[in-house]
């Protein structure tokens, strides 16, 4: 396992071995710092903290920039943890694309996009009434539950609300480029949230 | 966007700009048959090139049996070995969707005749 902090830039297509176009994520990824690592004996388990892309030290606040000063690295805007970092690696370390070069697939991890306030059809896949054919009853929720036991509506209970802005992984995607002059990741198929916005690329947890 | 655009024109091929709506042009394709590769021609009339960058793609039509026959070519494929153009023709529009309705010599596109360079022809003369 191991991963790194990187930026979506965009999608486009690029040609694959078989000359079919295929949809592809641009990932641009920034130099990313080691800037601590947890160890069993120390802290009860193994894991490598990464920073990424930059941040004048005035904007970090002082207990954060206490984490840097530490080990006397540079502060960073994104700091991530990532668990049983299996590369080597020491602290101060400057990491880049280069590691995804056999990687296969990956996980990667965003802010999925804010869509306000949606219906339960958007939300929650609820399949709706008829549009016509004598139907009054449209895209409504239905039914929240029972009536006299338990005369309250169960917690949990998909209604509409606000949706996306939340942390969303897409699992098993195909590394389809790395381009480590550029620092560019090409991905496979769609990642969350939005350009310019900030995920962590995982080596895949199910996929080799 | 500028990366997005660098990663692209890794992707662009040379020499794929040199035929125009209403050519009718040779399709150098290569097909992958089990283990073994062969170009096959394919030529037709251009009746439209859509989007640009890597997805710019090319539509080929021709009569094949009496039946037209319409190809969809991504123009930046690497399975493009070449594109040939065989003669040039002189149409209006840059869709050429209306011959789709029309048969035999209506459905022609005129070949176009293009000025030979006058300044050469009078320093000779």
């Amino acid at each position: 396992m191991f991963g790194l902090i990187g930026k979506k830039v965009g999608m486009t297509q690029v040609f694959n071995d078989f000359g079919e176009l295929v949809p592809v994520t641009v990932i641009k990824v920034e130099p990313n710092l080691v800037v601590e690592q947890r160890t069993p004996d120390k802290n009860g388990y193994s894991a490598v903290v990464l920073g990424a892309f930059e941040i004048k030290p005035a904007r970090v606040s002082k207990p954060r920039l206490g984490q840097f000063e530490k080990h006397g690295v540079e502060a960073k805007r994104h700091v991530v943890e990532i668990r049983d970092f299996d590369r080597e690696c020491a602290i101060g370390d400057s990491l880049g694309v280069e590691l995804f070069t056999d990687a296969g697939f990956v996980d990667v991890i965003g802010t999925s996009k804010g869509k306000g306030f949606q219906g339960v059809m958007k939300r929650h896949n609820f399949s709706g009434g008829n549009k016509t054919h004598g139907s009054k009853f449209h895209r409504a929720g239905g039914s929240t539950g029972m009536a006299a036991w338990p005369s309250k509506v169960h917690k949990g209970t998909k209604m509409a609300g606000r949706m996306g802005g939340v942390q969303r992984t897409v699992q098993n995607l195909r590394v389809v480029g790395v381009d480590s002059e550029r620092q560019v990741l090409l991905v496979g198929g769609a990642v969350p949230g939005t350009k310019e916005g900030y995920i962590v690329v995982k080596t895949s947890k199910k996929k080799g | 966007m500028d990366l997005i655009q660098a990663v692209e024109a890794d992707q662009l091929k040379e020499g794929r700009d040199n035929f125009r709506i209403g050519d009718t042009v040779k399709v150098h394709f290569s097909i992958v048959e089990g283990s073994n590769e062969r170009v096959q021609i394919y030529e037709g009339l251009v009746i439209a090139r859509k989007n640009s960058g890597v997805r710019q793609t090319v539509t080929v039509r021709k009569l094949s049996y009496g039946v037209g026959v319409e190809r969809v070519f991504p123009v930046h494929s690497p399975r493009i070995q070449k594109i040939e153009v065989t003669r040039r023709g002189r149409v209006r529009r840059s869709k050429l969707y209306y011959i789709r309705d029309r048969v035999g010599k209506r459905a022609k596109v005129k070949e176009l005749i293009q000025k030979r360079n006058r300044r050469k022809e009078s320093n000779e003369g």
